[in-house]
């Protein structure tokens, strides 16, 4: 894409918002478009097709991507940049490369002055006293926010269907889900409401959402992007990363948010890498690519398979080296994952009392403090918060904490070996990322074992700390799949190497990248005001 | 199969302070069940020798400076309160019949 970029170009809004962010960047910093601008094309595209996620969904074929859209504040931030930049001077060199390009962020992680809900009636009209501090950062770079992605509740669930505001769309067939936890920031990104958003990645709700909606979605290394301001689920596990249509865009961000940060304990203090560079991309020949022996065949999409397959040849031709290589303890890593991940949040949920903040319900005719949380809590949290807070509990109770969380916590270290010994022998290990494309919404909000099992390829990762990546693979049935790349910890940059030389590779093959297929957007409803204004306690 | 009655759920709940009504406790004990059949492999994947993991990444005596820093004004972290008086949270009454 970029080989044929003319950055003077004279370019319409629709044209506009189908840049790159790398691209978007290069025309602010060339003049020939500023910020409001870019701002202004894609709210008025958010206007137009993303509808009103609070609104009842049959009437409203819009994509339903933002709870809350951050207009004022992200012209006026666009306006500084433009005006810093036509000023000159020192200011305007040191602005941040990426200062003016739009972003959005998925609604667990907190800012200021705006709206931060998790999805949940808990936190309707909270309003964060502190920013993240990925939001920091991206304040920081002069990034404006354009407002804040719909998820699943506290980010559970594999579909956004379990927002408790409404459903999310994906933008390749409104019908489907946009995979979940971050199927807004993911439906944002592949329907040009935004270049890149930031998402929070547990057991896949980056890199499922990425497969699903034809992006790119990375889990950085556990610590290499603080977790400060995630709205915590599981904390062992949590993960911020980027959500974006390139490789080279997702780098692009995850080094503006990225690198060290004293409020966060579990934070790497290693010296941040050049992802820009590595995204880059590197010649396939000579990389060492394993293939994992242990994934259940039967359990992903045969036009999954047998396109995983084909990439696979194609790698080899391509000069990569192809090994297979075992990994027998995945088999219990799912399990293993549904023990340890509502272990941890039945732990961090129980912050949510109606004390300090957030919504409270007393009981009719009043009531003691427990009764007040009794019904707190069963009015703020929706069905599959309180079945993941209730597994918890059993899981951590006393007689069963060895038999279930103790045993979970062995397999990961189990996991952890699995991945050691494949690394001695492999640069990067490929694994399609979900089982199946999109599914249709409502088609697995009965069973919770069936939307868990999505997680299958992804939860691995999460376990082991290390980084992975998901890539637009092609196209199934008229729908997206990715392919998910991760490497050992701290080799994040190894992994957008990778990455980027995959991404290329399926472009040449398929002649465009796949997220340039996404057909054309219905109209949405239009958004009610009053539903999206920051202020008021609910 | 781990069985989990209907009881048990109600214990859970209360451990948890989520009121359920009668219908959500028999969903939630058929839910668990289900989930816990699939999970319970766990249980057979590793043996007696194999350290538990807690951690992905461990780092070890994580320290900082000891000064006073990034603290919200009495003001802010009230603010977001459902209910404050005097410069407290003011919540009900811990105890019955007070």
């Amino acid at each position: 894409m970029t080989e044929t970029f003319d950055v003077n170009a004279t370019l319409g809004a629709d044209e506009l918002v189908r840049l790159t962010a790398l691209q978007m960047a290069e025309r602010l910093r060339a003049g020939t478009t500023t910020s409001v601008e870019l701002v202004q094309a894609h709210l008025d595209r958010i206007a137009a097709h993303d509808g009103d996620v609070r609104a009842d969904a049959d009437g409203d074929r819009g994509v339903r991507a933002y709870l809350h859209v951050n207009t004022d504040e992200a012209l006026a931030v666009a306006a500084e940049v433009d005006a810093i930049r036509a000023a000159g001077g020192p200011e305007a060199d040191a602005l941040h490369p990426l200062a003016g390009v739009p972003v959005a962020v998925k609604d667990n992680i907190v800012t200021r002055g705006q709206p931060t809900t998790a999805a949940s009636r808990m936190l309707e009209g909270w309003l964060s006293p502190y920013d993240a501090t990925v939001v920091a950062r991206l304040r920081e770079a002069r990034l404006p926010i354009l407002g804040k992605t719909n998820l699943d509740e506290f980010a559970m669930g594999g579909s956004t269907e379990h927002s408790a505001f409404g459903i999310t769309r994906n933008p390749w067939d409104g019908d489907r889900v946009p995979g979940g936890s971050g199927g807004g920031s993911a439906a944002a990104v592949a329907a040009f409401l935004a270049p890149f958003a930031l998402g929070s990645d547990t057991g896949g709700s980056v890199r499922e959402p990425a497969a699903f909606t034809g992006t790119v979605g990375v889990k950085p290394t556990y610590g290499a992007v603080s977790r400060y301001g995630l709205i915590a689920m599981a904390s062992s596990l949590d993960q911020i990363g980027p959500a974006a249509r390139t490789v080279a865009d997702a780098a692009a961000l995850q080094q503006v948010i990225g690198g060290h940060d004293p409020l966060d304990s579990t934070s790497l203090a290693d010296a941040p890498a050049d992802l820009t560079a590595a995204a880059r991309g590197r010649d396939l020949a000579g990389l060492r690519v394993g293939v994992v022996t242990d994934l259940p065949a039967e359990a992903f999409h045969p036009g999954i398979r047998a396109g995983f397959d084909e990439h696979v040849a194609a790698l080899r031709e391509a000069g990569a080296e192809i090994v297979e290589v075992s990994c027998p303890s995945f088999d219990a890593a799912l399990g293993a994952y549904y023990l340890i991940m509502p272990s941890e949040a039945s732990s961090n949920l129980a912050r949510f009392d109606g004390v300090r903040y957030g919504h409270r319900v007393v009981p009719d005719g009043g009531g003691t403090i427990e009764q007040v949380m009794g019904a707190t809590r069963a009015a703020g949290f929706g069905a599959e918060v309180k079945r993941r807070i209730i597994l918890g509990t059993y899981a951590l109770s006393a007689g069963y904490y060895d038999a279930y969380y103790g045993s979970a916590q062995k397999v990961r270290t189990l996991v952890q070996e699995d991945f050691a010994r494949a690394f001695e022998q492999v640069d990067v290990i490929l694994t399609p990322t979900a089982p199946t494309p999109a599914f249709e919404l409502g088609a697995k909000t009965d069973d919770p074992m069936t939307m868990y099992v999505n997680d299958l390829a992804t939860i691995p990762a999460n376990l082991a700390g290390i980084p992975g990546m998901s890539v637009p693979g092609g196209v199934v049935d008229g729908l997206p799949y990715g392919l998910q790349l991760m490497a050992p910890a701290r080799e994040d940059a190894r992994l957008y190497e990778a990455g980027a030389a995959l991404e290329r590779l399926v472009a040449q093959r398929r002649g465009g990248p796949v997220w340039a297929g996404a057909p054309e957007l219905e109209k949405g409803a239009q958004r009610a005001t009053t539903a999206t204004t920051a202020g008021g306690r609910a | 199969m781990p069985e989990i009655t209907r009881d048990q759920v109600e214990h859970l709940a209360r451990l948890a302070h989520i009121r359920m009504t009668d219908e959500e406790l028999d969903t939630m004990s058929g839910d668990l069940e289900k989930i816990l059949e699939h999970v319970s492999a766990v249980q057979a994947a590793a043996g007696d020798d194999v350290t538990p993991t807690s951690h992905p990444i461990a780092l070890e005596n994580v320290f900082r400076e000891d000064v006073p820093a990034g603290m919200l004004t009495q003001e802010e972290a009230l603010d977001q309160a459902p209910d404050s008086e005097d410069g407290q949270f003011k919540v009900p009454a811990i105890l019955d019949g007070e």
